[in-house]
């Protein structure tokens, strides 16, 4: 049997599994070869979002392109949004306000602990349970209304911009922030309950989808993906940007490998979060929120790189300048799209029912992989 | 042995998805604690933050006057081509020739909401709406005069 998952051969049947399905969180397409109800092959076929973001990018000026990028992994738009900032501001050379590295810091992690929120009810959902998806959302509910008094938006927020944040914060978004932690605090208990405790969770959680340190690494997995099988990865640890160094939080590793070792990373980088925001939530520092920059703005001849850990794993900006007001080339590096890739790897000779639950622990944003 | 196992497999699993479903019972017997909001009911109630970004609206003062010059600031500020303004000459009191404003054209289709015009104008003469019931029978009705018909430019404002 081991020897002919991978190789079609007689009795097997292919199946397609969306582009619109329910369980695929967006139009990603897979045939699936399957003799019996074992997986053989699983071959994700991708472009039915795909916006051509790149190429868009290249007619739009510095500070325009940014907003496209909240429209690729909406879930991380801040952290997106975040990493284009950044990379611009290496190439134009200007020193961001501390307020504004605070806000940014902050903004990020309230972005992850939503995005986290979200994965895990979709994640709940995915296993057939229905409830835990709206548990999920009122918490994830309360973050998006401190986004959308803040920013004036709830997922494309165009927040972020090269020198600083768009606006200043709301005056209740320190009450407003404190007030979540509280209530994230008193309900984090209920997840455990509901889901993680569960044995029939557990049991299609553990040992399934086993994904090595080496294929992880070999598959360019980053995020909780990589995290899950104990390969140390977060960007914020190992190329601090912004305050990141001065913050005190851990990396979550867990060495199971399996699809509940990467459940477990989520989970707990969702307190780390909270502790992050903990830390810097009475410490914004006062004073601009914004640098002074030009109204066009020009980037030297060069290239600029900047990476920055999005709540699916790495996310990269490449720009290639040529002097003028709009970039010469953009790629974006999304972490959807590496970590895709290890589903074939992941899924191959187990059951077909466990193949939406391995997908739903990869945290897929369609959108991300397309672009 | 393996029946055991399997028995006291069956009976943990009862135990745990019971442990679950005091939860949703709870929730299903304390009503206060439900935040769904029962939109369209609420619509008289509902209460946007002043930031949201709904529509660009221009502001227009009691007598019928805005503050926007036909810099096209923020057209050049526009990713998407949202806003195109048509200028005019008015003949000032002395005689000169004067750029003004003529028809500010806003394509609601079009606008991605990003904000990147409002914070483009120097005179603070757009702002965001706190609308969100964009839709319409044609598209032809999406495409608005920001500019009220008869409005001036505010005496002052260069
Ligand atoms: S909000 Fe953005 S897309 Fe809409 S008109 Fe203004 S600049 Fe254009
Ligand atoms: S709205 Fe503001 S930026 Fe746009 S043309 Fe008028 S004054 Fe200029």
């Amino acid at each position: 049997m081991i020897e002919e998952i991978g190789r079609t051969t007689e009795g097997d049947v292919m199946i397609n599994v969306g582009p619109q399905h329910p369980a695929t969180h967006g139009v990603l397409h897979l045939v699936i070869t399957i003799n019996g109800e074992t997986i053989k092959k699983v071959e994700p076929h991708l472009g039915f979002i795909h916006r051509s973001i790149e190429k868009m990018c290249e007619s739009l000026s510095y500070r325009q392109f940014i907003y496209v990028t909240s429209r690729m992994d909406y879930l991380s738009s801040h952290i997106n949004n975040h990493a284009c900032a950044l990379c611009v501001e290496k190439g134009l050379q200007v020193e961001i306000p501390s307020r504004a590295q605070v806000i940014r810091v902050l903004m990020d992690e309230l972005t992850r602990i939503a995005s986290h929120e979200l994965w895990w009810g979709a994640m709940a959902m995915d296993l057939g349970a229905f409830t835990p998806f709206f548990h999920a959302f009122r918490e994830r509910e309360s973050i998006n209304d401190i986004m959308e008094e803040t920013c004036g938006a709830r997922l494309t927020m165009n927040y972020m911009v090269p020198g600083g944040v768009m606006q200043d914060i709301h005056p209740n978004f320190q009450r407003r922030v404190k007030d979540f932690i509280r209530l994230y605090k008193s309900k984090v208990n209920e997840y455990d309950e509901l889901v993680t405790g569960n044995i029939i969770f557990q049991n299609r959680m553990k040992g399934v989808g086993y994904l090595s340190p080496e294929d992880a690494i070999s598959y360019g997995c980053t995020g909780p993906p990589a995290r899950g099988s104990g390969v140390s990865c977060d960007i914020r640890k190992l190329y601090p940007y912004e305050i990141y160094d001065q913050l005190e939080f851990d990396e979550i590793l867990e060495t199971g490998g399996d699809s509940f070792a990467r459940y477990m990373v989520r989970v707990r980088e969702m307190n780390q979060s909270i502790r992050i925001i903990e830390q810097l939530i009475d410490n914004i520092p006062e004073g601009d929120f914004q640098a002074k920059t030009k109204a066009v703005l020009k980037l030297p001849k060069g290239e600029f790189y900047q990476r920055v850990e999005t709540a699916r794993g790495e996310f990269g900006v490449y720009i290639v300048s040529e002097g003028g007001t709009t970039p010469y080339r953009i790629k974006f590096r999304s972490p959807g799209f590496s970590n895709l890739s290890a589903l074939d790897h992941m899924v191959r000779g187990s059951k077909l029912g466990d193949l939406v639950a391995m997908m739903g622990t990869l945290d897929l944003v369609i959108p991300d992989i397309d672009r | 042995m393996f029946i055991v196992k399997y028995i006291k497999e069956v009976f943990s699993g009862l135990k745990s998805l019971a442990i679950g479903l005091r939860l949703t019972l709870y929730y299903f017997t304390h009503h206060k604690e439900i935040i769904t909001q029962q939109y369209p009911d609420n619509r008289e109630t509902l209460n946007l933050p002043e930031r949201f970004k709904g529509e660009v609206v221009m502001l227009h003062d009691e007598n019928n006057e805005h503050a926007c010059t036909g810099c096209t600031a923020c057209e050049l500020a526009c990713p998407n081509g949202t806003i195109k303004i048509i200028t005019k000459f008015d003949i000032a009191t002395d005689g000169k020739k004067k750029k003004a404003l003529d028809k500010f054209v806003y394509h609601l289709e079009l606008c991605t909401m990003c904000n990147l015009c409002i914070v483009a104008c120097p005179t603070d003469a757009i702002k965001m709406a706190q609308t969100f019931e964009h839709s319409v029978y044609d598209r032809s009705e999406l495409t608005k005069i920001l500019n009220k018909p008869g409005s001036e430019i505010r005496e002052g404002v260069e």
